[in-house]
């Protein structure tokens, strides 16, 4: 992964759980453009331990003078973005992989419908730029919690075609009524928590819509859990997985190469061969399907940990 | 008459699997002449397929009109050509919602030219179903002056529009809905092998 070292030319928190970054060059000079929907993975160096997230872009995708991200503060993750609103600040050096888009726009759509849940807004802000631009027309749909929580506020812009839904003020979002009153042509893309996600999913289903007009994405950090050992068959190195740390991490860790894209589950990149399993392997990923998963032969270590007695993997 | 089968060919030759209900969901069902016979199997199948339905129907001397009103759709017309019966079909088209099924059955050229309307008015192509019924007549497109013939069965054929024999091509126009026609005599002219019957 190409990777730039970039200065933290502002950090400024949105709500309580929101921080925006903002990266720029630090002799100035240009980034290069992405497309709305562009991740990049941020590396935090916390002590010996080597953190890469992915964040979805919220800047202009054609505005070359930096990139800003908005980083949610899970307390309950594995501290990346713990790490990112206490210990970075204004003026530092971080390194930034390049922008990689794993969720963009289906520009061939008439009509392009954004469902938004929570701080899963941060992608659609660096699309409607784009659409904006080449004058597509599109719904944005935002639902959030309360209005103290809802960093999306302060991030979209006032217009006709971006609708607030507080849930908390009685404003919930009527999918069925949403997707059945869409013109021919529309795709609709949904970014949220993984319930939100589903209920599109099924809405889209019971009305048939086509499965080629629905995108969605997950925000999907790899979540904490026990510790584990992991015997890499190929390196001839047996490692141990912290409670806070993936194992891809760990593998990393130890010095060996592993490939990975996404970071998130999503992307197929880190696929691994298992070739011993005696235990349970925690699938969190949205890569493999059942069949994969019943024949206990893959993993995806950028999320998926494993409870049990011996795993070897083909690394 | 069974749905018609038709021989393996290049991989762009447009198939027509068969109509599979996708319930209730609003539809037109469009049909010519042999095709009405598909739309009443698939109502077999499914009667809920009829709950929001409208047919169009074009009997071209086919005696299945009063068969195919007499199942009840909400809406049910009979047109005594496509031509004339498209503005009906664009009209529903305009109104419809993601969501919208198309259920086509019949010849070739319906089935093509409806499916062109409605991908142009933005009907995902997955919406869109079909099943062949009837005559294999084609619609074909002189690739030469770009006129039009309808109803094709022989190959070669003489373009309706600039005289040339054409020869029957696999290749086919989905902007169009239509199969392209390729001069038979450029590099000879004057010799045109014999025409024969189109066969599936
Ligand atoms: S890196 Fe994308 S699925 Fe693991």
């Amino acid at each position: 992964m190409t990777a730039l070292t970039l200065r933290v030319a502002a950090k400024e928190p949105l709500t309580p759980l929101v921080t925006r970054f903002r990266f720029e060059h630090p002799e100035g000079a240009r980034l290069p453009l992405f497309s709305g929907g562009a991740h990049v993975v941020v590396e935090m160096t916390d002590g010996n331990q080597l953190r890469r997230n992915a964040y979805s872009l919220i800047s202009d995708p054609n505005d070359g003078s930096g990139y800003e991200i908005a980083v949610r503060r899970e307390d309950a993750g594995r501290g990346g973005s713990r790490f990112m609103h206490g210990r970075v600040a204004a003026g530092d050096l971080i390194r930034v992989g390049a922008p990689v888009n794993l969720f963009s726009l289906d520009l061939r759509a008439r009509k392009h419908l954004m469902i938004a849940g929570g701080i899963g807004v941060t992608p659609f802000l660096a699309q409607i730029r784009q659409l904006d631009r080449l004058g597509q027309p599109y719904e944005l749909r935002y639902a959030a919690r309360s209005r103290a929580e809802a960093a999306g506020l302060r991030l979209l812009p006032r217009s006709p075609r971006v609708h607030v839904h507080i849930s908390d003020e009685g404003g919930r979002m009527d999918l069925g009524g949403l997707l059945a009153g869409q013109p021919l042509g529309t795709h609709v893309y949904t970014c949220g928590p993984e319930g939100l996600i589903a209920a599109v999913e099924e809405t889209a289903a019971r009305l048939r819509w086509p499965r080629a007009a629905l995108h969605s994405e997950a925000f999907l950090a790899p979540p904490p859990g026990r510790p584990f050992t992991v015997r890499l068959a190929r390196s001839g190195i047996t490692i141990e997985v912290g409670p806070h740390e993936s194992l891809l991490e760990a593998i990393e860790a130890a010095g060996v190469d592993a490939p990975w894209l996404c970071r998130g589950g999503a992307c197929g990149q880190c696929e691994t061969a298992v070739l011993s399993c005696r235990g349970e392997i925690e699938h969190h990923d949205h890569w493999l399907d059942a069949g994969d998963r019943a024949s206990r032969t893959k993993i995806m270590p950028c999320v998926s940990r494993f409870a049990g007695e011996e795993l070897i993997l083909d690394r | 008459m069974p749905a018609t089968k038709f021989s393996p060919s290049i991989t762009s030759r447009p198939v027509y699997p068969g109509l599979v209900s996708r319930g209730a969901a609003p539809s037109l069902m469009v049909a010519d002449a042999e095709g009405a016979e598909a739309l009443i199997d698939l109502v077999e199948r499914d009667p809920a397929v009829l709950d929001a339905a409208h047919i169009v129907y074009v009997p071209a001397g086919a005696p299945f009109g009063a068969r195919l009103s007499a199942l009840g759709a909400r809406l049910c017309h009979e047109a005594p050509s496509l031509s004339a019966a498209l503005p009906r079909i664009r009209a529903a088209l305009a109104e419809a919602r993601m969501g919208f099924q198309l259920y086509l059955a019949g010849t070739e050229g319906l089935i093509g030219r409806v499916a062109a309307e409605a991908v142009s008015a933005g009907l995902p192509l997955d919406a869109i179903q079909s099943e062949h019924r009837g005559s294999i007549a084609r619609r074909m497109q002189c690739v030469h002056c770009k006129g039009i013939t309808e109803d094709v069965a022989t190959d070669p054929f003489v373009c309706a529009h600039c005289g040339l024999t054409l020869f029957v091509r696999d290749h086919y126009s989905r902007r169009l809905g239509a199969f392209q026609g390729v001069c038979v005599d450029a590099e000879t002219p004057g010799i045109v092998p014999a025409s024969q019957e189109i066969r599936p």
